[in-house]
């Protein structure tokens, strides 16, 4: 029994318990991210956004959380049940499940995988099943639209993301995102790779389904696209989801090109400066990773409020003739680059 | 030990239980669903077997790909599970060949692989040193070199499949409205906006 305990009990139990400790903070950003999301559309739109529950508004989305809790699941009765069901939650864990790969900072990551890269990609793919799934069993046309829109758009701006992590990994040399962050040391990704950088931005948008790219929601011509049937908890569920990818992908660029949890005062532009390094030795790198994919966040705000929605066709051809041919000669270029002057990682 | 073998139980009940009910359902998008929930699990069987690329190579290019075009194009026709179970009899024999067919060919392999003598040579030229070498980083040190002609033709084929896929379904149709983006590019206010100074009370 002792040794039960011993090998089994107590790993299952500190696993557990580090995955409470990723998953909660992980929600409460959520909700704040939404609080924030909404805060920066009003200040840009010269209105004072959430201000009434708690002080500043800042328990709104707390009181949405709640009100929408207890409200009733209502299930259409030409709904596919069992489909209908397990659409929201398949989003929600598919967009929870990839943040066990996401280095926090040196060493603080919950699975240091061989395949990080692969798997946060893999990951990332799968968030297209719980918008099919849904706008399939909602059995309603507005619902299909949106659902055929997104299976499209996602699939496609897959291929260009593919390519991009593709160039990264050329130059990194290993698929681990703690070696990824440390092949950046003194250089961030975002500089050399500046071109494939702005690819992988606006594909991320379009992954994530976020303005101008949010077609499978357009309100103004789908009604609320895939998510027009759900109520209470399921709801919730799709906009929890939602937001944590668009989180997850805000980590991600941080991550790939703008080097994870390494502090930006690190370098030859800053480093001159006296006590600078005391700085940086005494700052953790969680705090610099958090700032980073804080700024990125409010970036995807910043788009959100100020430019229009795409068209559909236009959508498509910025997928598929700008962005893959684009990709495709990053590769091939990054690839030259690095061969032709001999600066392969782990040449041997 | 214990935990990985569960672990394989609990992966391979699930993959053949949704092996059985991609067959078995009634529901042609509920087929598909249960297929990739089979792919799902053996990507996990994979993991469990060290093979932590495959596994993502399996989500990736199965799952996130091939399998989301199948689901779509399923939903998207509409099929009539009572339809397709017309020709159930009639087309029962080839499958009942193919099926038999495939199931000697495992056999075979499993037979000369459990009764065959010394295996143990084979297994090990087969597998690489996990813990010199990653597991990409094996793949990627034979697949370009040793196997570059076999690696390349694969690429061929998919591409000849590609392409020849287009040719038979790209036709040109009659009455298909088409954007022209450099048109469109090129529009100016003076040719897309006309201004008219309406006197009162009077309308156009």
């Amino acid at each position: 029994m002792a040794e039960f305990i011993d090998i089994y009990l107590l790993p299952g139990l500190w696993i557990l318990g580090k995955v409470l400790l990723i998953v909660v903070p992980l929600l409460l950003a959520v909700a704040y991210a939404i609080y924030f999301d909404r805060k920066i559309w009003a200040a840009i739109q010269l209105r004072r956004g959430p201000n009434v529950v708690g002080p500043w508004g800042l328990l709104q989305s707390f009181a949405d959380g709640l009100k929408l809790l207890l409200k009733e699941t209502i299930v259409p009765s030409g709904a596919n049940k069992g489909v209908f069901i397990i659409a929201p939650v398949l989003m929600f864990v598919v967009a929870f499940v990839a943040w066990a790969v996401i280095p926090f900072d040196d060493g603080l990551v919950l699975s240091n995988l061989n395949v990080g890269v692969l798997y946060l990609f893999a990951i990332s793919s799968l968030g297209v099943y719980g918008i099919i799934m849904s706008g399939w069993a909602s059995n309603s046309r507005y619902a299909f639209l949106g659902a055929m829109r997104s299976a499209a758009q996602m699939v496609s701006y897959e291929v260009s993301i593919g390519f991009v992590i593709v160039t990264v990994l050329l130059c990194v040399g290993s698929l681990n995102l703690s070696d990824v962050v440390m092949a950046q040391e003194g250089l961030w990704f975002f500089i050399p790779l500046f071109p494939v950088f702005i690819i992988f931005f606006i594909s991320a948008l379009a992954e994530t389904n976020r303005a101008p790219f949010d077609l499978p929601e357009a309100e103004a011509e789908l009604v609320a696209g895939y998510q027009v049937e759900y109520s209470s908890l399921t709801f919730a569920l799709f906009w929890l989801g939602e937001y944590t990818a668009v989180l997850l992908m805000c980590a991600m660029t941080t991550t790939l090109f703008f080097g994870g949890w390494l502090s930006p005062f690190d370098n030859f532009l800053f480093n001159w400066i006296p006590g600078m390094e005391a700085f940086n030795a005494f700052m953790p790198g969680l705090v610099w990773f958090l700032l980073k994919t804080f700024f990125f966040f409010f970036v995807f705000s910043w788009i959100k409020a100020s430019v229009p929605r795409y068209r559909y066709d236009q959508l498509m051809r910025l997928g598929w003739k700008v962005f893959l041919p684009l990709s495709l000669v990053a590769v091939i270029v990054t690839a030259g680059v690095l061969v032709a002057f001999d600066m392969l990682p782990n040449a041997s | 030990m214990i935990i990985q073998a569960l672990t394989f139980y609990l992966f391979a009940t699930i993959a053949v239980a949704a092996g059985f009910m991609v067959i078995a359902s009634r529901n042609p998008v509920h087929s598909v669903l249960y297929l990739i929930l089979a792919f799902f699990t053996s990507g996990g069987l994979f993991v469990l077997m060290g093979a932590e690329f495959l596994a993502m190579i399996m989500l990736i290019v199965y799952i996130g790909a091939v399998a989301v075009l199948f689901l779509f194009v399923v939903m998207m026709l509409d099929i009539n599970s009572v339809d397709m179970k017309q020709g159930f009899l009639q087309y029962l024999p080839i499958g009942g060949v193919i099926g038999a067919i495939l199931a000697i060919e495992l056999l075979f392999i499993v037979s000369s692989w459990s009764f065959g003598g010394d295996t143990s040579l084979i297994a090990a030229t087969a597998r690489p040193v996990v813990s010199e070498v990653g597991n990409t980083q094996s793949i990627g040190l034979v697949l370009y070199t040793d196997y570059i002609y076999a690696f390349q033709a694969a690429g061929i084929i998919l591409l000849v499949a590609m392409i020849g896929a287009i040719v038979l379904t790209h036709r040109s149709r009659p009455g298909v409205k088409k954007q022209n983006i450099t048109n469109q590019v090129h529009r100016t206010p003076e040719s897309a906006v006309e201004l008219k100074k309406i006197p009162p009370g009077q309308g156009i």
